[in-house]
């Protein structure tokens, strides 16, 4: 390994606290592997459970023996690049080939239970209880159980989703006002706790014999119903007893659902399940999407593009003028005009984002204009761009004025003498220089801008959304992704990650490119 | 033109006024141009923040009704948003990724540039290139897996910082090239040297070479302390409950929920997030520069 280092003179003693360090850090990793892995046991959380296993193996085999040396220092950041880097694009891959999203998270077991639970109807005489919700574990977490007072006879009853309804000894609970506020050993949920669960809450019914149970309803009450389907597992079908129609698993578009006899969908409840490629056919034959996506990418590109020479331009332009050895005050320049480089880029989105309001904003009433930037799908790019070019160009003007120092004054000295304008001397000697010292930046800038979902989020929001789509005018892939996963209209995990392999694919294409202008493959030594 | 100004201004300038303004002047206007197109902005939040009214109908370039820090009061009192808990967030957040980040991409660049191992030029390349793969691109499945997670262990769950910082620590190897290139140009003798009279590998590092890069090393700390400070994506899908947002979610949040009467207190945030920035860039201004020809970017 060690063909730099000369062969050790002296054994190398080891320090009492280089001991020390590496008992304390082994002693952590093991702590914290038996602390923590059983409670991933219990979540079932095998995905993670793998990750604290490797990483602790890797830990005692690097660290615990003198062998070993470059993975010593290389574990720490590999470990991250693995686990926050490299597992969610695996993750991401494995998504885009499922209808995972709002509605389909669960398995097909949890949705026939809900679909079921829901099904209680409240007979009409049903009497209102007044409930409390309760729990061993955590107020976050659950289990939860529910004691009901019953209004007529104040009779208080107590069941969960596994133990039927019955009646409670007086004696463990006290009631105040008809409700229940204290159960021996139990927590009691307050209003607050109960809202952040409600949807859960709402999921919940307790049995109260086989065709009856007891769902909440609201936050306060609850009350009596019967169940009005009912599933069979030897068929794999729902039926409805009040009507005797028969709900199977059929297909409806690329997901299976409970469907009635005539093929269409009749519960809103889906399940997580293997889609195959279909949601990259989405994106890639359904007109709407399909032209959705491509013009997406196509500003994507004129944004980076755009973006990259606009700020170039300016911050080239700017160090060629101010780079000038008989000019005064160059120091104050380049000082103050790095400023927009120094501020952070989200304040810098949010102050501009004000500067294009249509009433008061600071363009339309120093220009005089009235001008629709936000609303208007071409004025937004172009708002984009401005905005991205303010943000830019100091970069650039710093790195060409750089640049421009390193290139030698006799070059140019020597073209003037020899007869070249300034203009010649500048464009054919000093700007061919300058780029091929850019270049790379200018590559990693357009990467940079490619994924650069700030820009549009704090500023446009993607906006304007003209036809009403997801898509905004100026939303580039990134921030598409965003708004289908995120956005308010139902998170579409799926999909979105099908769009997000896509933006895998471009971003290595962009990496390709990178990697060959920049030279790294033969650099790398 | 009288002589005695044609001389003042040759001796000045060793030229005619016409010819100066021909050779340098126009630089001076375009240079003038140049500042007033890149502070114009920053002028008008300076002044947003001391203006009165404190709405966007009102707010001008230059606080022409009078000059008031009722903003600032405004927002260190926590009275129209929790700034300085997200002040704090941003700082634990940003202080320790950026940390992080430049010191493991520091160990990995000692392991680069100073130990020769199997696969380590195939090492660099993966790392080159999987950094171009940045998390929010696989913002689904960061969100997914730290869902999990926060089921087993809730302090590294979504709405932690623990959680949010785990997740832009991925981002580790942020620094490694920069950094690489700098041991690259510190001699090989200095560690031989040191290796000869036994110092191990890490007190080589530890003691030799780290210290010999110091104002480098604040630079860099510097680019992805600013860098994390502007992550938005991540925490805008994490961070939603308002005691553990960072500015850049907080400040995004309260201002975009009312923008036009927001503006006031928005800029005095602004401000006071500004400034330490600046002062600090304006510090280290001629190390940035060449830190940034050396490839980095910030957003």
């Amino acid at each position: 390994m060690t063909s730099t280092h000369a062969p050790a003179h002296r054994t190398r003693s080891t320090t009492a606290s280089a001991v020390l360090t590496r008992v304390l850090v082994l002693g952590a990793t093991l702590a914290l592997t038996v602390f923590i892995a059983p409670v991933l046991i219990a979540q079932q959380s095998w995905m993670w459970l793998a990750v604290l296993l490797a990483a602790a193996v890797a830990i005692f085999a690097l660290y615990s023996t003198r062998r070993f040396v470059p993975g010593k220092y290389l574990f720490p950041g590999t470990f991250f690049l693995g686990v926050f880097l490299i597992l969610p694009i695996v993750l991401t891959v494995g998504y885009s080939f499922t209808n995972y999203g709002d509605g389909t998270r669960g398995t097909k077991e949890q949705a026939i239970g809900s679909i079921v639970a829901n099904s209680v109807q409240p007979s009409p005489d049903a009497p209102r209880y007044a409930m409390t919700v309760a729990t061993s574990g955590s107020p976050a977490e659950g289990p939860y159980e529910l004691f009901l007072v019953d209004p007529a006879d104040g009779t208080v009853l107590h069941g969960d989703e596994e133990t039927a309804l019955s009646e409670v000894d007086p004696g463990t609970v006290s009631v105040d006002d008809g409700r229940v506020t204290e159960a021996d050993g139990l927590t009691i949920l307050d209003a607050n706790q109960v809202n952040t669960i409600y949807d859960e809450l709402m999921e919940l019914a307790v049995p109260v014999d086989e065709t009856t149970a007891v769902r909440p309803l609201g936050v306060n009450q609850a009350f009596v119903g019967s169940t009005v389907l009912q599933y069979d597992e030897a068929s794999d079908s729902i039926t409805d007893t009040s009507t005797g129609e028969v709900y199977t698993v059929g297909t409806v578009g690329d997901e299976q659902y409970f469907v009635d006899s005539e093929g269409q969908r009749a519960f809103s409840q889906g399940w997580l399940q293997n889609v195959g490629l279909s949601n990259y056919e989405r994106l890639l034959t359904n007109p709407t999407v399909a032209k959705q996506f491509l013009s997406a990418f196509v500003w994507t590109l004129v944004f980076a593009a755009g973006s990259v020479l606009t700020t170039f331009a300016l911050g080239f332009a700017l160090a060629l003028i101010l780079n000038d050895q008989r000019l005064r005050g160059r120091k104050v320049y380049r000082s103050i005009l790095i400023m927009p480089y120094a501020i952070p880029g989200f304040i810098s989105l949010l102050v501009w984002s004000n500067f294009y309001n249509r009433d008061f904003g600071l363009i339309n009433e120093m220009l005089g204009l009235d001008l629709n930037w936000f609303g208007d799908p071409t004025l937004a790019k172009v708002a984009v761009l401005l905005t991205n070019l303010w943000m830019g160009f100091p970069y650039m003007f710093i790195v060409s004025t750089g640049a421009l120092q390193a290139i030698p004054d006799e070059l140019t000295e020597a073209s003037r003498m020899d007869g070249a304008s300034r203009w010649q001397a500048t464009s054919r000697i000093v700007l061919p220089l300058l780029l091929v010292a850019v270049a790379p930046l200018l590559v990693s800038s357009f990467a940079f801008n490619f994924n650069n979902f700030n820009a549009i989020e704090l500023l446009t929001e993607g906006g304007p959304f003209p036809d009403g789509s997801g898509r905004g005018a100026t939303d580039i892939l990134i921030s598409m992704v965003y708004r289908i996963a995120f956005g308010g209209s139902g998170a579409d995990f799926g999909f979105a990650a099908a769009v997000s392999v896509c933006l895998f694919v471009l971003t290595g294409v962009l990496a390709a490119i990178q990697f060959r202008f920049t030279n790294v493959l033969e650099d790398v030594n | 033109m009288s002589s005695t100004t044609a001389s003042r201004a040759e001796s000045r300038h060793r030229m005619p006024a016409g010819r100066w303004f021909a050779e340098i002047g126009w630089r001076h206007v375009v240079g003038v141009l140049a500042i007033a197109f890149a502070v114009f902005p920053i002028l008008f939040v300076l002044s947003a923040s001391v203006n009165p009214s404190g709405s966007l109908s009102s707010a001008n370039l230059l606080p022409t009704s009078g000059v008031t820090f009722e903003h600032y009061a405004a927002m260190l009192g926590g009275e129209r948003a929790n700034f300085l808990r997200w002040y704090l967030n941003t700082i634990i957040v940003c202080g320790v990724v950026a940390t992080g980040q430049v010191f493991l991409s520091l160990l990995a660049a000692y392991a680069f540039s100073r130990l020769r191992f199997r696969g380590r030029r195939g090492g660099m390349l993966a790392v080159l290139l999987i950094m171009m793969f940045p998390a929010i691109l696989s913002m689904i499945a960061v969100y997914t897996m730290i869902a999990d997670l926060g089921e087993a262990v809730p302090v590294l769950g979504l709405n932690t910082l623990a959680g949010y910082i785990a997740v832009l620590m991925g981002g580790a190897f942020g620094q490694v090239w920069l950094i690489k290139g700098f041991f690259d140009t510190i001699p090989t003798s200095l560690d031989e040297a040191a290796i000869l009279d036994g110092a191990t590998h890490w007190q080589t590092f530890s003691r030799i070479l780290v210290p010999s890069m110091t104002p480098i090393l604040a630079t860099t700390l510097l680019l992805a302390l600013v860098g994390s400070m502007s992550e938005f994506l991540i925490g805008s899908i994490f961070l939603t409950d308002d005691s553990k947002k960072t500015l850049a979610v907080g400040m995004y949040g309260m201002f975009s929920s009312d923008r036009s009467n927001n503006l006031g207190v928005f800029a005095a945030g602004s401000v006071m997030v500004m400034i330490p920035v600046i002062l600090l860039y304006q510090f280290l201004q001629r190390f940035i520069v060449g830190g940034s020809t050396a490839g980095a970017v910030k957003g």
